[in-house]
């Protein structure tokens, strides 16, 4: 007689028993691993797919005069709304200029507005964080109520209102979602460095003697690296739809530059009469990159990332 | 009463799809009203017979041999006999009551389980008993207990409404994984105490699984010490202890450590000396 | 009570703040406040003459401040500045649009993603890994590329729903609103949907879970009672956010759809530099955002004893 429990239906996790045989023998059949070998294992094959579907898409931004076949700004009347074919491949827009190339070059603006918004948000986060935690006291509950202010606006909310003071631009609204995205890294950052800030040997660098800002810049910033490298590549992923969105509603890029988002609104006339290849493509390049982002983050970071306010 | 002959038990990684052998073809038995201690260091495969027993091993593991109780198989029993051969002959009591409790749940809400969902008991009546049971083990401010929540109570007196509620299903053997292993020293003698009287009163089996051999001794009629996912021996603690089979044995003996000399005066069973 | 009583303290609080920043946000401006309110358009003296005396600004700065937060606190607006419209009437029939949508939205949330995370943990092989892959793609779907996908398929192709309008009376609203309803909520749906799969799994695998199979507790009991309920704490949270996210990403779903709601009235203000209804809609969505956020945690409060018990003790 014997029982067969499927792979699928959990009853319970692995023992403790289990997985501490398991992982000990793990270690001595294979050895110490190295970072790069670690960092591999955690991404697993989708997550390696990712990764060069990433790296495609930054080379493409950076090489863009060279891959594009046409120019993206011209295009002639006569070559309006072409059906996908070897010349263009992805077809041609209302204005006969070829999609694929505006993909390309759309690529630089779609990427440039998340840059800005993640150095941005990263550089407040952890300048109020690690403040917060140095002195504590006072100036942790100040910064704590800042943030607590900034939480009450939804990020979208902030860049739209940017954008309403000081006209639509990339910049500005990239420069308001930074500063929408920053109390949700700040309170991570922070929570993790004042566990570092709280072991003794910070203690004991104070007592030789040594700055507050050297110790938390040697010691304390190093600690919060994951957190900020997850932070960022979450936050990423949000910027694009955020900024898309943005110039979706005619408040971020102008035309006629090339943009995902823009490209997407753009199409949507001609998505109605039938031609889908703008829109479509132009949608599909956000959702691969964000998705791949995301992926990413997460295999890397723990999956602490989702549930996050637009 | 309990026969386990040949009982293995392998793992799949779901990751690797590699094979890991935890219990390599064991085989013990066990009679009405005895107590047999498991004993070994952790990952030696103690837990996991308890868990194979009732049927709750890992998904994604292979069960062989056979296990039977009372003369049904328990590795052929469909679902729902599993089901009931857990509610009325069997009782769990686990390493860290705190997790044993749903944690959102009262203390009155988990004893009452066990009675009216598990058992069949009419609510009332489980709601009534709930109590009593309590006093049973030695709680007297049961009113205030069974309206908790598990994190407000202590881990000893928490693990005792476990023992409540494993005593109030009337089962045939208790399965107790390191049940003391979780609580502070001061509590853990009190916790082995009303375990051992609850379990000599209503003249239960257990098997008692423990990484410290001289409770396990002190408490069981027969040990069985394992290694790696197999039975070294079995025997009386005092065979055991006398006469090892086995040099791992010995060398469990030899690493004891020695604090206490005059043995664990608390918690013997009948007021019986044991020389350490 | 006394911690929900200092919640609202709280809330209040930050929502005075927020209003002193959304009244000065237009000083950042560059040029004078009248050259901003007033961007461009010709204006005869007698309308200039009303918008300086609207937003006083003949007054020292924090009396201008103090007299709009009172009309505010009474329900005034003001009046737009491109078509003299009393704000507090346009958006109050704006309102209903937005509040029927976000509501259809946040039910889709409720239902589709608790329960396809249900499903997939519980009823594992195909049908969890499509949801898996789908959620981790999903969410990575802007609300307006879903949009315009739906519209293209479901209503120029087949024809099935209206692609813009929001529809009168409650069965042509939903009519008219269930495509935009539906890409509002896709991407909150697939993160939804992770989140209860993996907190289901987590469960199912927990401690008390394994003890309550162990003691032959039923196994629709054990998944009711045990695993399921439990794993809806860290769910609340999730939805709880994506429902307050709504608000927000509505205003892009009814600018696609051209639906007359206050997220599309705040995106033409916005183009049309009508400051002061943008304003009014600012401050309602920092409300109702505050709102929500403080129905979810008391509700987590609610449902989960131990973060009851350590606020009472705290509060």
């Amino acid at each position: 007689m014997s029982r067969q429990t499927s792979m699928e239906p959990p009853v319970n996790t692995v023992g403790q028993d289990t997985v501490s045989v398991q992982a000990v023998r793990r270690q001595r059949l294979e050895g110490p691993v190295s970072g790069w070998n670690r960092m591999r294992r955690r991404l697993g094959t989708l997550g390696l797919v990712c990764v060069g579907v990433l790296a495609v898409v930054v080379l493409t931004t950076i090489f863009a005069p060279l891959i594009a076949p046409y120019d993206p700004y011209a295009g002639s009347v006569v070559d309006r709304h072409l059906p996908p074919s070897p010349e263009h491949w992805f077809g041609t827009d209302q204005s006969g200029r070829d999609i694929f190339s505006r993909i390309i070059w759309g690529a630089r603006t779609s990427l440039i507005g998340p840059t800005v918004v993640v150095l941005v948000a990263a550089a407040a986060a952890v300048t109020l964080a690690l403040t917060a935690v140095w002195f504590g006291g006072r100036v942790d509950a100040f910064i704590g109520r800042i943030l607590d202010i900034l939480f009450a606006f939804p990020n979208m909310l902030l860049a739209i209102l940017a954008v309403a003071i000081f006209g639509p631009s990339l910049l500005t609204a990239s420069i308001a979602l930074a500063i929408g995205f920053t109390p949700y890294s700040a309170r991570v950052i922070r929570s993790v460095a004042l566990r570092e800030r709280n072991l003794p040997y910070v203690a004991s660098a104070q007592l030789q003697g040594i700055s507050g800002f050297l110790i938390t810049v040697r010691h304390i910033l190093p600690n919060v690296r994951t957190q900020i490298f997850t932070g960022m590549t979450i936050n990423f992923g949000y910027a694009m739809i955020d900024l898309a969105a943005l110039s979706f509603l005619g408040l971020g890029v102008q035309p006629p530059t090339p943009d995902w988002g823009l490209m997407v609104s753009n199409g949507q006339a001609s998505l109605l009469q039938g031609y889908w290849e703008q829109s479509v493509f132009a949608g599909l390049a956000i959702v691969i990159t964000v998705a791949a982002l995301g992926y990413v983050g997460e295999q890397l970071g723990g999956r602490r990332a989702a549930g996050r306010t637009r | 009463m309990l026969n386990v002959e040949g009982l293995t038990l392998a793992v799949t990684d779901p990751d690797t799809g590699q094979e890991t052998e935890i219990l390599r073809g064991n085989s013990f038995s066990l009679g009405q009203g005895e107590a047999l201690g498991l004993v070994g260091e952790s990952g030696s495969g103690k837990s996991m017979t308890l868990k194979c027993i009732l049927g709750i091993e890992p998904p994604g593991s292979k069960v062989g041999g056979s296990i039977e109780l009372g003369g049904t198989d328990l590795l052929a029993a469909s679902g729902e006999q599993l089901r009931k051969v857990r509610a009325n002959e069997l009782a769990l009591i686990a390493q860290n009551p705190h997790g044993a409790l749903n944690p959102v749940l009262h203390v009155e809400r988990f004893l009452i389980e066990g009675m009216a969902d598990a058992r069949g008991i009419p609510k009332a009546e489980a709601k009534a008993r709930a109590a009593g049971l309590l006093r049973q083990v030695g709680i007297t401010d049961t009113e205030r207990v069974l309206r908790s929540y598990p994190h407000q109570l202590s881990g000893g007196l928490l693990q005792r409404v476990v023992i409540a509620g494993a005593i109030s299903g009337e089962p045939r053997l208790l399965l107790a994984d390191e049940p003391t292993t979780a609580l502070d020293v001061t509590t853990q003698a009190e916790v082995v105490a009303i375990l051992d009287e609850k379990r000599r009163e209503h003249g239960l089996s257990m098997i008692f699984v423990s990484h410290d051999l001289d409770l396990a001794a002190a408490i069981c009629d027969r040990l069985a010490v394992m290694k790696d996912g197999a039975i070294l021996e079995i025997g009386t603690p005092e065979e055991i202890r006398d006469r090892p089979k086995t040099d791992y044995t010995r060398a469990l003996m030899a690493a004891r450590p020695l604090l206490h000399p005059e043995g664990r005066a608390p918690v013997l069973p009948n007021g019986t000396e044991t020389d350490v | 009570m006394l911690y929900v009583l200092k919640r609202i303290i709280a809330l209040a609080l930050v929502l005075l703040v927020s209003s002193f920043i959304v009244f000065s946000g237009m000083y950042l401006a560059p040029g004078s406040p009248e050259q901003f309110l007033v961007q461009g358009r010709t204006v005869t003296p007698e309308v200039l003459e009303v918008i300086r005396a609207q937003y006083g600004l003949d007054d020292p700065f924090l009396v201008r401040y103090w007299n709009w937060l009172v009309d505010v606190l009474h329900g005034d607006f003001g009046r737009s500045l491109v078509t003299q419209q009393d704000v507090s009437t346009l958006v109050e029939s704006r309102l209903p649009t937005t509040l029927f949508l976000a509501t259809y939205a946040a039910i889709l949330i409720v239902f589709a993603g608790v329960g396809l995370g249900v499903l997939a943990a519980t009823r594992s092989g195909a049908f969890e890994k499509i949801v898996v892959f789908g959620s981790n793609l999903g969410f990575a779907v802007p609300t307006f590329f879903a949009a315009l996908v739906l519209m293209a398929v479901f209503g120029s192709n087949l024809g099935w729903f209206p692609v813009s309008g929001s529809g009168e009376g409650f069965t042509d609203r939903i009519w008219h609103l269930t495509l935009p309803a539906i890409a509002l909520a896709f991407p909150a749906i697939a993160v939804v949907a992770r989140i209860t799969r993996t907190a289901v799994r987590e469960e199912q695998g927990s401690e008390h879970v394994v003890m309550a199979i162990a003691r032959g507790v039923p196994k629709r009991i054990v998944l009711g009672r045990h695993t399921l309920r439990n794993s809806m704490l860290p769910v609340t949270t999730v939805l709880g956010t994506n429902i307050a996210g709504l608000l927000a990403s509505a205003f892009v779903i009814e600018y696609a759809f051209t639906l007359d709601g206050i997220g599309s009235l705040l995106v033409n203000s916005v183009q049309k530099k009508d400051f002061a209804v943008v304003q009014a809609i600012a401050l309602i969505m920092v409300l109702a955002f505050g709102l929500i956020n403080l129905i979810v945690d008391l509700l987590y409060a609610v449902i989960d004893p131990r973060v009851r018990l350590a606020r009472e003790v705290s509060a």
